[in-house]
């Protein structure tokens, strides 16, 4: 299976404290892998190391077979076009409205015309689902729902290679989370997003357990378990049986 | 009393001044960061021409009522206190030359700098202060883009900018001030008023307001942004940088202007 992201013996330390130790993992390219541990286990320094915004201490990362602590500043910020991201709090620029948020990757990296970026900026929003009402309203207009659609129509604008969720459903009532786990499994299965490769950070067992591919579990720096969603649920492992059983019931 | 007793208030303190000590520099070394990225990414592509006019139009032309205000006031109460004292000695002839070098090179320059430190340099801290505890200068550097160029260059610019263009704009309306009060209210007469003008006034006296007004814009834009960037937590956070860019864009707009004054005087009067 071809990889998206390989950690080779990933480590980063600040100063005395080692927050990643000897990591190693290969995310599939095109699946759904969802990375799930504690609050402090890692997980966000990790995907700021996919992301390229921190360089391991020590080991190698390559994303879509480039080395990124190889990177130039200036290649690093062409690096990150393949990626979209989706925020916890979605992240959207609060004094630009719905479409000024969806167009603004495509004013800032295309040469598209006015007429092909509405049109792009239409595609997207029926793609997540938002009614043409809302392309005029900031952000501070739209429900926690709303806002996460808006994300990810701005996420998936330059049709990124890698999609990144932080905690897409953290803080969200029962049918939202729904909407927004519905939502990821359409957006990386679609046809015409077949190879997109999404990456969701989370401690959202049961959201997990129904959107994901593939699972990993970070203690401590470390991946304790990587395997795919039917095995992960059979898991042996104390740590992660723990975590199963105190979120499933 | 043990000897480890006795020397645990010198530790203390003395690790208090070293803690104090390492915070500032790391304080001054990450300042130098912030002006050099700010430096650096002026000159690369793209140029955000759209997003300086933005900032030109905030800091400029919205700062000009409150500038206008403030200099009308500023102008009168200068022409009257130094016409009492001019009285004195019989040589209220002065008084127009006086008022206008105090204006021109002091007054317009640092008052036009504070009110756009209050006024502007809140704003950018504030804003971009909220941008950064939201993850909006998260998702701009997710993106590719350089959050220091798209939202520290065109406010820095524009400050810098602007604040010369204030500056004239403060030593126009104080003077108008200064003939109410001089002229229409105390009494001197016009002739007097302007008589001695032409001798103290001279081009190089306008051109130490334009530099230092300037200088004082590229401060209060890089000390705005700065405090921004460093923002962390929440509300409390962007309220402590919103707080810090105010501050310290007063002080340190007061003290440069002392060493900037020591700097000029000698190359634009040959004194």
């Amino acid at each position: 299976m071809e990889s998206a992201i390989s950690c080779q013996n990933l480590t980063k330390t600040f100063g005395d404290h080692t927050v990643l130790k000897n990591l190693s993992i290969e995310i599939p390219k095109g699946k759904i892998t969802t990375i799930l541990g504690y609050s402090g286990a890692g997980k966000s320094t990790l995907m700021k190391h996919f992301l390229g915004l921190q360089k391991p201490t020590k080991g190698k990362l390559l994303v879509l077979d480039k080395n990124v602590s190889e990177l130039s500043d200036d290649e690093l910020r062409n690096f990150r076009k393949q990626f979209g991201m989706l925020f916890q709090y979605a992240a959207l620029f609060d004094s630009l409205t719905t479409y000024e948020n969806i167009a603004f990757p495509l004013i800032e990296f295309t040469k598209m015309n006015k007429p092909q970026i509405e049109k792009r900026v239409n595609d997207l929003m029926s793609s997540v689902g938002l009614q043409e009402q809302s392309l005029h309203r900031l952000p501070s207009e739209l429900s926690g729902g709303m806002r996460k659609r808006v994300g990810l129509a701005r996420a998936l604008a330059l049709e990124p290679d890698i999609l990144l969720y932080d905690e897409p459903t953290t803080g969200l009532d029962p049918i939202t989370t729904k909407m927004v786990n519905d939502l990821i499994i359409t957006t990386g299965r679609t046809e015409n997003t077949k190879e997109l490769t999404s990456v969701i950070i989370s401690h959202d067992i049961q959201a997990t357990l129904k959107i994901s591919d593939y699972i990993a579990f970070l203690e401590k720096g470390e991946i304790i378990e990587f395997s795919p969603t039917k095995e992960f649920k059979k898991t042996t492992h104390p740590t992660i049986r723990m975590f199963l059983d105190l979120t499933t019931h | 009393m043990s000897m480890q007793a006795v020397l645990s208030p010198f530790y203390k303190l003395f690790e208090y001044f070293y803690e104090s000590i390492i915070e500032k520099v790391e304080g001054a070394g990450d300042f130098a960061l912030h002006v050099s990225a700010i430096l650096y990414w002026t000159f690369k592509k793209p140029y955000r021409f759209q997003l300086f006019v933005d900032q030109l139009y905030f800091i400029g032309n919205k700062s000009l009522f409150i500038v206008a205000l403030t200099s009308i006031f500023s102008g009168m109460v200068i022409t009257y206190q130094t016409y009492i004292g001019m009285k004195v000695m019989g040589a209220y002839t002065l008084v127009g030359p006086i008022v206008v070098l105090t204006i021109a090179k002091e007054l317009a320059p640092v008052f036009s700098a504070i009110i756009v430190a209050g006024r502007c340099g809140a704003a950018m801290a504030a804003q971009i202060g909220t941008m950064k505890v939201t993850e909006q200068i998260d998702a701009l550097e997710v993106m590719g883009i350089s959050s220091r160029q798209y939202l520290g260059v065109p406010r820095v610019w524009a400050t810098m900018i602007a604040l010369p263009l204030l500056n004239l704009v403060f030593l126009f309306v104080a003077n108008i001030g200064s003939w109410l009060v001089g002229v229409k209210v105390l009494g001197i007469e016009e002739a007097k008023y302007y008589s001695k003008l032409h001798a103290f006034v001279v081009p190089n006296v306008l051109w130490e307001g334009i530099i230092k007004a300037a200088v004082f814009g590229f401060l209060v834009g890089i000390i705005g942004t700065y405090h921004g960037f460093k923002v962390q937590g929440g509300a409390e956070g962007v309220g402590k940088g919103t707080n810090a860019a105010v501050v310290w864009g007063m002080i340190i707009i007061l003290i440069i202007d002392y060493f900037l004054t020591n700097l000029l005087v000698p190359i634009l009067y040959n004194i």
